[in-house]
């Protein structure tokens, strides 16, 4: 039985790890070897990765993705985290509003707004700015984080909120000392959730810069051609393919449980 | 007496009128900024669908009414675009139901390495599409790609229609197969083992209990993860715009509307199509929901 299941098993690693490893061969090979068609590099090289970084786009690109999505995760997670309570906790009008208004954003084709919103920020000067890619993504964050956060929240024993009121806690204090340190948990998961939405964005970024003063990582790649005409960009791309990804591959190496957690949740009960 | 049952309702409703209160004033940020970011655009996007509008030639802007609708709608490209996303979304949700159920049973059951295979999945879900897609793009590329040559020398799939819609349906199913595990995985933990035992103890099958108990009691989850794929695969664009970039008749929908504002800069034809785009999502979304019934997501049937 267990041997059937290591069997199993295997199949499945195979399924998830060989494409991935397949562009981290490809990153690791010398140029002149791009075409042996090997899935193993024959000959080692680190210059692709030195290429890269020797690359003002490509470093400037990190520094905008980084930001960008740090910026965003966090403006999502505070604006989440608020209306997430509400929707666990309170009774209120509008809480039908929210809940079906968020569902709406979720199914949102992004397309739909790269015209308009173009066309919006090259008016107000939005338009390759990070401002221009952090309203967007805290947008389309916001539904993720509302309804995983607020799957979390109903699993809090609020017991103890009702005895921080009788104490003489406001619904405010209650919510800031009592409940957000039990919540913590959640919303680092949640957080980890909208930043790799956020890092993965790839439409938004092409469509609404115009240069590496708001580029993300993912466009910038698209946009590498090789250091002359007559090189190709294969080493290049590969080599910044791998390292965009290593962030999200450490995220899930440390924190798998959580995020299991986290995306199944939302589903079920949000 | 009275007037003291009077003063704990007054204390009551107050309560709950601050509690109104703060409902409001917690949601009023989220809900700003999602209606700030979709809701003026969608309009926007309406009125110039009505208007001739090309950046190439500014002084030319007039209402013109519902004609881009009949451009677009007469246009072999849109269609071809059309029903390759159509064709694209029905395939990789299909096999990615299968196989997605057949990974959230792995990793649900597996008795070997459950933390292993759970971390490893998460892999395909987290990586960068556009990382995964030159990662495709190369392996299907002769000369340079493992996969091209397995292939009989001098084919170039990408370069074909056929075999370019099949991989770049490939790609698809491989990065997103996981979230549909993990959204199956979720419904096959609502199934209580009891009910399992008993329909073994009274001679069922392991066929017959996958598909008499665990498939019913899961629908709401299976309904959730096709609604939410079905919905993700129709907007497909990173995969597409890495592999072919709409290459012989390769473009969805979402590139064909990319290529008219970038390329383009035909405001007036790209809106309109936003607004199909958006009309078809909402159809399509509505059927879900209709099938739904009350295990709507956000509905009260939870």
């Amino acid at each position: 039985m267990k041997a059937r299941w290591a069997l199993v098993d295997l199949v499945v690693l195979v399924y998830a790890l060989v494409p991935v490893l397949w562009i981290v061969s490809l990153s690791f090979k010398d140029p002149s070897t791009f075409t042996d068609g090997s899935f193993v590099p024959t000959r080692w090289t680190w210059a692709n990765y030195s290429g890269i970084f020797r690359n003002d786009d490509f470093t400037r690109g990190l520094i905008n993705s980084i930001g960008i999505g740090l910026i965003s995760t966090f403006v999502a997670i505070l604006f989440g985290t608020m209306a997430a309570y509400a929707v666990a906790r309170l009774t209120f009008p509008g809480k039908k509003v929210l809940v079906g208004f968020s569902l709406l954003i979720a199914m949102f084709p992004q397309i739909s707004l790269v015209t308009p919103l173009f066309q919006i920020e090259r008016g107000l000067g939005l338009f390759n700015t990070w401002l221009g890619l952090i309203l967007p993504y805290i947008t389309f964050a916001l539904p993720l984080t509302i309804y995983t956060l607020s799957a979390f929240f109903r699993e809090i024993p609020w017991e103890l909120e009702k005895a921080a009121k009788m104490d003489g806690a406001t619904p405010f204090q209650a919510f800031r000392q009592v409940i957000a340190p039990l919540a913590a948990p959640g919303m680092v998961t949640t957080a980890i959730l909208a930043f790799i939405t956020c890092w993965n964005d790839f439409l938004f970024a092409i469509s609404l810069t115009s240069s590496n003063a708001a580029r993300t990582a993912p466009a910038t790649i698209s946009f590498f051609t090789g250091s002359s005409q007559f090189e190709d960009p294969t080493g290049s791309i590969s080599a910044a393919a791998v390292v965009i990804t290593a962030p999200i591959v450490i995220f899930v190496l440390f924190f798998q449980r959580r995020i299991v957690a986290g995306l199944t949740s939302g589903a079920v009960k949000g | 007496m009275s007037h003291r049952a009077g003063r704990a309702r007054a204390l009551l409703s107050e309560g709950k009128r601050s509690e109104r209160r703060l409902g409001l004033w917690l949601s009023a940020p989220a809900m700003i900024i999602m209606v700030a970011v979709t809701g003026w655009p969608i309009i926007y996007s309406f009125l110039l669908s009505l208007q001739r509008n090309d950046l190439r030639f500014p002084q030319d802007q007039v209402w013109i009414g519902l004609d881009n609708y009949g451009t677009v709608l007469a246009s072999p490209y849109w269609w071809n675009a059309f029903w390759v996303t159509i064709l694209i979304t029905v395939v990789s949700v299909a096999v990615e139901l299968v196989l997605g159920m057949l990974l959230a049973i792995v990793m649900y059951r597996t008795l070997v390495g459950k933390g292993l295979v759970r971390t490893v999945m998460l892999i395909p879900y987290g990586i960068v599409t556009v990382a995964a897609a030159y990662g495709w793009k190369y392996a299907w590329t002769p000369g340079t790609g493992w996969l091209a040559n397995l292939l009989p020398a001098g084919s170039a799939p990408l370069t074909e229609r056929g075999p370019a819609i099949a991989i770049i349906i490939v790609a698809e199913i491989w990065k997103t197969t996981p979230f549909m595990a993990l959204l199956l995985m979720a419904g096959l933990a609502v199934v209580p083992e009891e009910l399992l035992r008993a329909a073994s103890m009274d001679g069922a099958s392991r066929r017959q209990r996958f598909v008499r108990v665990t498939l019913p009691l899961m629908k709401p989850a299976i309904l959730v993860a096709l609604l939410f794929r079905t919905l993700d695969a129709f907007r497909i664009f990173d995969n597409i715009y890495v592999l072919t970039n709409g290459a012989q008749d390769t473009s969805s929908v979402s590139i064909t509307a990319y290529h008219n504002l970038i390329g383009g800069l035909n405001l007036g034809i790209g809106s309109t199509m936003s607004v199909l785009i958006l009309i078809t999502v909402a159809i399509i979304a509505f059927i879900f929901i209709k099938m739904f019934g009350a295990a709507a997501p956000g509905g009260d049937g939870r």
